[in-house]
């Protein structure tokens, strides 16, 4: 609304109704982060503050005692280690398949295309479900391997499309101008279309690391072997002991102390936390894009 | 607008067979760099997207893993029989069409509303910081959700156990309560994803034309029938879109939530489709069985899409095919 509309409006009720829905909105943002800051704020108390102070957002008496223990434990910085590698791997992986895919399938009269983007399409809608999936996992040989977190969901097909539909708006000229240079499709690919794509990329190579490094189906399913475990399964495994006693989760191993719990709980996040300003930057215009062209 | 791209374009007139032939055979010359750039991504779906289709032939069969899928016997629908007849079946529909129903009345209604007011704010500073915030739980995982929920409601010394426990006089332990744990999946969805949720509405809402708005004040409208009149209706197709994906959801509660938040005391709430298909196949080795109820669920959602799709053309709304 431009400013000049403004002072008609300026009624009582109005302003009442700006000033509740500033308070409100301000609550709405606060509660969203709260149970996270309440958390880091643990993760520096001492044992005794958590276990006698119901609610803080900064420690009385600031200690690292949780993190040096768990810096001290193989098992946490082994799995954030390799987390983290898969995390990269898998990115670079999932991006480029989705990228050279979503290529082509930018060119309107490329032939069986409409078929590919049909096939792409239904596979949103019906999924033959974890099983079969487990199965196909299985045959191919990549239980208890790394391969088993990245390539089963290597093209999500909602980034495809909206990576298509990015392409395809391109102006053509410049692919044109760069064919004429005698450049292949590759060629054009790298030199002219990915630098041009550069923010929507980042975006989804956002989401995809985001995806990778959040997962926990991937790596129930598909790794027996403890020793393979990524941050999440060690996460659950440590922060489980909070809400049961040890018979309840099967388990003669005692609960971890509470501080430890809330330290794994920020590490685990830290990386995606790291990530999110970038990634705030890009995708409320990368959603965009893809959702008004068709 | 458009989420899915399957939008049917205007198919060409159909060229002399002879002629079309000799261009095909062009084409493929003329395109082999794409397609060849284009064949890892193929190959991706047909691996793990379509062969995972063609090896659900198992929920017809009695698979025996040593036999192989081609040496299993064929049983029919003995599996989907099983299923539908077994005594868990009235408990796991009941449960999921819970957990879904939640999300649908509540959780999706809260985004739209959430949109309207972020839309509403004037303070632009505000409404970008908020915006920043809400987005962020989206970003983190359910294991880090299931895991802050863990040590709110801890016994004892959790911030929302001794808030709820001061407010309603108990002292249960809310994360092992059946009671709860409704309550406690949606408190999660809600903070998890409504602020998420709210882009796509936002977007919608930018796109409307402002003159509207004026013209709407000349003719006198009031806050309230501008929302009603303009805002709302502007994103009514957003909204139908969603609904109709959403519809086609309703049997995937979200494997992670469910299953991280499930526990040995709450099985008979918590109980949904996508655990149970996780129990009988991964966990007891049942195979057909749980690709049986796998596809049960994915054909039941195909059809819901589907219905509902048809039901927002036939309402004179846009569809998504």
């Amino acid at each position: 609304m431009s400013p000049s509309t403004h002072k008609r409006f300026n009624t009582r009720a109005g302003r009442a109704f700006d000033v509740l829905n500033v308070l409100l909105l301000t609550g709405v943002g606060v509660l969203a982060i709260l149970p996270f800051v309440y958390v880091l704020a643990g993760s520096f108390a001492t044992e005794l503050e958590i276990t006698t102070r119901p609610f803080f957002l900064w420690p009385e008496e600031f200690t690292t005692t949780s993190y040096e223990s768990i810096l001290s434990s193989d098992v946490i910085l082994r799995a954030f280690v390799t987390t983290v590698a898969v995390t990269v791997v898998g990115t670079l992986i999932q991006l480029a398949l989705t990228v050279l895919m979503a290529y082509p399938l930018s060119k309107v009269d490329l032939p069986g295309r409409r078929t590919v983007l049909s096939l792409v399409v239904f596979t949103m809608v019906f999924s033959a479900g974890m099983i079969p999936t487990f199965l196909v996992v299985k045959d191919l040989g990549l239980l208890d391997t790394y391969w088993a977190l990245i390539l089963p969901a290597a093209i999500n097909p909602f980034s495809l499309i909206i990576i298509k539909n990015f392409f395809q708006q391109l102006p053509n000229e410049l692919e044109e101008s760069a064919k004429i240079d005698g450049a292949n499709e590759l060629q054009v690919l790298r030199h002219v279309v990915i630098p041009l794509s550069k923010p929507v990329l980042a975006t989804f190579a956002l989401f995809y690391a985001v995806g990778i490094w959040n997962d926990y189906l991937s790596p129930l399913l598909y790794l027996s072997d403890t020793g393979k475990w990524t941050l999440q399964m060690i996460l659950r495994q440590v922060t489980a002991a909070a809400s049961l006693s040890a018979d309840e989760l099967n388990s003669d191993v005692p609960p971890p102390a509470q501080g430890i719990k809330f330290a794994v709980v920020i590490i685990a996040t830290i990386p995606v936390l790291l990530a999110y300003p970038f990634l705030q930057k890009h995708f409320a215009k990368g959603m965009l894009i893809g959702s008004v062209k068709g | 607008m458009t989420l899915l791209a399957a939008r049917p374009e205007s198919p060409p007139t159909p060229p002399p067979r002879a002629r079309r032939r000799k261009r095909r055979f062009g084409d493929l010359v003329r395109y082999r760099w794409l397609f060849v750039l284009m064949l890892p991504g193929v190959l991706y779906f047909a691996l793990f997207r379509f062969w995972p289709m063609y090896g659900a032939r198992i929920a017809f069969k009695n698979y025996i893993p040593f036999l192989g899928i081609d040496g299993s016997e064929w049983v029919g629908l003995t599996h989907f029989r099983e299923f539908l007849s077994n005594p868990d079946f009235p408990r796991l529909l009941e449960n999921t069409l819970i957990v879904a129903g939640l999300s649908l009345f509540i959780a999706f209604p809260l985004t739209i509303v959430l949109a309207l007011l972020l839309n509403e704010l004037r303070l632009q500073v505000l409404k970008r910081t908020v915006q920043t915030l809400v987005y962020i739980p989206h970003f983190l995982s359910w294991t880090v959700v299931v895991s802050i929920t863990a040590l709110l409601f801890a016994i004892g010394n959790g911030p929302l156990w001794t808030f709820f426990g001061w407010i309603l006089g108990t002292d249960a332990n809310m994360l092992a309560d059946p009671d709860w744990f409704r309550p406690l999946i949606l408190m999660q969805e809600v903070w998890k994803n409504t602020g998420w949720g709210t882009i796509i509405f936002l977007a919608a809402l930018a796109g409307v034309d402002q003159e509207q708005y004026e013209a709407a004040i000349i003719d006198g409208a009031g806050r309230w029938q501008r929302v009603w009149h303009i805002t709302l209706p502007s994103i009514m197709p957003t909204i139908v879109v969603l609904l109709i994906l959403q519809t086609g959801q309703i049997l995937n509660t979200g494997f992670e939530q469910i299953y991280l938040m499930s526990n040995a005391l709450n099985r008979t709430v918590a109980d949904v489709f996508d655990t149970y298909v996780y129990f009988a196949g991964i966990e007891q080795g049942a195979y057909s069985y749980a690709t049986a109820v796998g596809l049960f669920k994915a054909i039941v959602g195909l059809v819901l899409i589907f219905g509902t799709n048809w039901l927002a053309k036939r309402f004179n709304q846009q569809g998504i095919f």
